[in-house]
């Protein structure tokens, strides 16, 4: 039996409301023990955790990991080593590869790879529709049987109602959620920023608010209509917030996530940069108003899950003018330290609920495994040092792209071990 | 009152009006009054940037502005390239970096650029050494063009301050509006923007102006009325219904203009869409200084040309 015990740490734990020094104890990738003082049996690795964190794994919901097809950008090899490196033991990778994951081929080789690579589990999201056009469903069953967990459209909203309503329909025999990036794309009209008064004192084409914000609505309504479950993508306005707020009151299934830098930049961020596209987004950097209503949201609950959108890019792709460039910026390695310095060292949550936020929501709202150190669950495990303080350094990433915006930022509590399966797959240097 | 000039210009480019200071734009007004001159001789050439190696790089479509840089870097003396790419070589796949490093090799001094996208110039001028003129950039800034309209100005009013100008049309798509706005909100003008809301930006307050969603209110005292070109492109058809609802609602007529100041001019960045934006008794009128600005141009060219030059090897000779 293989065993591994871990000592002294400050267990964090919402699904057991657990907040205190203890021991977990992990025997064969299995959480088998969880205790003030346990002993260990002998040929027992010891880890001590002492002045560390010790959380359920954290579970992005929100990650490309662009293989099969653009392993330029990232492989699923690399993007679970950064994974891991960030402090996650699971993600959940988007569709919209090449070929599209809309077939059960193509979430079998996710799978596979995910397997060889031996690191983060991979949850593979299938497409809504076939080939992510927006007419013909795809196999969503068949998919699900192959290990999808989700369906989306990403970013190509169904923009047909019927289809995302039958979706909905549909999905409920499988019992999963569906997700929605929430963008009307005639409204959005080839923007590349937030739409308002820094987009018109710098001159780039806005994305109104409310090309998210009539999505949001629409598919709220079909939420109800359906009973289906909805589960909203990175959103980013206060008034797409205010629209989950009235589908949660109707106790709707509806669900939410944030990406980290939308809690953090803003559009003057996007002019301070000088037109740079590692600061262009989708959904764009948006209002300090909108941050606010974000934080706002993350503190009362309105926010299931904090996700990293990881949307890595060859550089060669960002060094078109802002327009031509692609959207999306890699998150996976800088999430978990963006949300404890803003989040936690801000004063806007503690612990409990951003561990919540990122481990234990997660898990519930797309029925995953893990998010809890109850026993027997899996031990899928993310080690925190608060107190850690460290530049952003987008060279020592493991991820295959360097798009990021947070180059040289300091920041306040780092990921230090991740374990999976009761193994121990990243430990920070020194 | 008029602003004091600047000495010189602070930085290695002119990427936008917006970072130019009421001294600078002065020193350029100044400078190209002194240039103007060099078009009346019988030989119109001077020999300031002899040797020095101008690209007039053209990403979109162009033939006044690119003649006009053209005519003013032949008069001051400097070798001229023209690259002539869409910027569609980015489907080919080729950056914006990529055009840079290739045009860096044939070492220039200054690039003139004009690209479909803003912001172009100013990504440019972070990589490269050459000086780098921005000939219009998307949506966002023309500043050699608000530059010449402002020096237009100037030869009929002395001075900018308390002007009252009205700019009419497609705002919104308008480089030429928002530099002219950028420019004209620096030296104390009042600046008028017309458009339905259609064509105008959100929360256009923020460049200094006063909206108006007719153009008769607009005019009331107006010292000088700048009429945009309209474009009824597919792609736009959801802004405005026909060119002529638009000239019947929009357009620049006689009977309009006579709702402006009796010593108002009338201006237009070209070209012009006789009967759209602009009736032929206006443009072709007494009022009308549209040709001016033609001949104006070609000397703020020369003189942002001139003082880039100075700038760059005085720099060089500090070093």
């Amino acid at each position: 039996m293989k065993r591994l015990l871990i000592r002294n740490g400050r267990v964090i734990d919402p699904s057991q409301g657990l907040d205190q020094g203890m021991d977990v104890l992990i025997e064969d990738g299995v959480i088998s023990s969880i205790s003030e003082r346990l002993t260990a049996p002998a040929r027992t690795k010891v880890f001590d955790a002492a002045g560390l964190v010790v959380a359920p794994g954290f579970i992005d919901l929100h990650t490309h990991l662009r293989e099969p097809g653009f392993e330029h950008k990232e492989t699923i090899a690399s993007g679970c080593q950064a994974a891991v490196a960030g402090g996650f033991t699971a993600v959940c990778s988007m569709p919209d590869t090449q070929p599209v994951n809309d077939d059960p081929s193509v979430t079998a080789f996710i799978c596979r790879r995910a397997e060889q690579a031996a690191l983060a589990r991979v949850y593979p999201v299938g497409a809504v529709s076939k080939g992510l056009a927006g007419e013909e469903m795809a196999e969503i069953g068949e998919m699900v049987a192959a290990g999808a967990v989700a369906v989306t459209d990403n970013h190509r909203p169904v923009r047909n109602s019927q289809l995302f309503r039958r979706a909905l329909e549909y999905a409920r025999s499988f019992d999963i959620p569906v997700l929605a990036h929430e963008e009307d794309i005639e409204l959005s009209d080839g923007g590349s920023m937030h739409e308002g008064r820094v987009s018109t004192r710098i001159g780039l084409r806005g994305m109104p608010t409310s090309a998210e914000d009539v999505m949001v609505a629409r598919d709220v309504l079909l939420a109800d209509l359906t009973g289906g479950r909805l589960h909203i993508c990175h959103l980013s306005t206060s008034t797409a917030l205010d629209l989950v707020r009235v589908a949660k009151g109707r106790g709707l299934a509806v669900s939410c996530e944030v990406a980290a830098h939308q809690f953090i930049l803003t559009d003057e961020d996007v002019a301070g940069s000088g037109y740079d596209p590692n600061w262009k987004t989708n959904p764009p950097l948006r209002s300090a108003s909108d941050v606010e209503a974000i934080l706002q949201a993350v503190y009362d609950g309105t926010v299931d899950a904090i996700v990293s959108d990881h949307e890595p890019h060859h550089a060669d792709e960002k060094e078109h003018d802002f327009a031509d460039a692609p959207f999306g910026i890699v998150g996976l390695e800088t999430a978990v330290p963006l949300a404890l310095n803003r989040l936690v060292h801000g004063r806007v949550i503690g612990m409990m609920q951003l561990v919540r936020l990122m481990s234990t929501r997660p898990a519930e709202i797309f029925g995953l495994p893990g998010g809890t150190l109850r026993e027997g669950a899996p031990a899928d495990i993310t080690v925190l040092d608060l107190r850690a303080l460290k530049k952003v350094d987008p060279t020592s990433f493991k991820s295959k792209s360097r798009n990021t915006p947070f180059a040289g930022v300091r920041l306040k509590g780092w990921p230090t071990v991740t374990i999976v399966g009761g193994e121990i797959v990243w430990q920070a240097k020194g | 009152m008029a602003v004091e000039s600047a000495a010189a210009l602070s930085g290695k480019d002119v990427v936008g009006i917006s970072h130019l200071s009421p001294g600078e734009i002065q020193l350029i007004l100044d400078t190209a009054e002194e240039l103007l001159e060099v078009a009346k001789r019988p030989i119109k050439k001077v020999p300031a940037l002899r040797g020095s190696t101008v690209v007039n790089l053209f990403m979109e479509a162009s033939t006044r502005t690119r003649f006009s840089f053209e005519v003013a870097e032949k008069r001051l003396s400097a070798d001229t390239l023209n690259f002539a790419a869409s910027s569609s070589s980015v489907s080919k796949g080729e950056t914006l970096f990529d055009t840079a490093r290739n045009l860096m090799a044939m070492a220039p001094d200054f690039i003139v650029i004009r690209h479909p996208h803003s912001g172009a110039p100013h990504r440019l001028a972070k990589v490269v050494p050459a000086s780098i003129i921005n000939a219009g950039d998307g949506i966002n800034e023309h500043p050699t063009q608000a530059l010449l309209d402002a020096f237009t100005m100037r030869q009929t009013f002395a001075d900018l301050e308390g002007l009252k100008v009205v700019i009419a049309g497609d705002i919104r798509h308008s480089r030429v509006a928002r530099s002219n706005a950028f420019l004209l909100d620096k030296m104390g003008a009042e600046v008028r923007f017309v458009a339905p809301a259609s064509l105008q930006p959100v929360d256009v307050e923020e460049l200094g102006v006063i909206p108006f969603l007719r153009l008769e209110p607009a005019l009331e005292g107006a010292d000088v009325v700048m009429m945009l070109r309209i474009q009824l492109e597919r792609q736009k058809r959801v802004n405005f219904p026909s060119m002529r609802e638009y000239f019947d609602f929009f357009a620049l007529t006689p009977e309009r203009l006579d709702l402006a100041a009796g010593h108002a001019i009338v201006m237009h960045p070209g070209p012009m869409n006789r009967g759209v934006e602009i009736d032929s008794g206006v443009a072709d009128g007494p009022r009308s200084v549209i040709l001016d600005q033609v001949t104006n141009g070609v000397a703020i060219r020369m003189a942002i040309l001139y003082l880039l030059a100075g700038g760059r090897s005085e720099a060089a000779s500090d070093s």
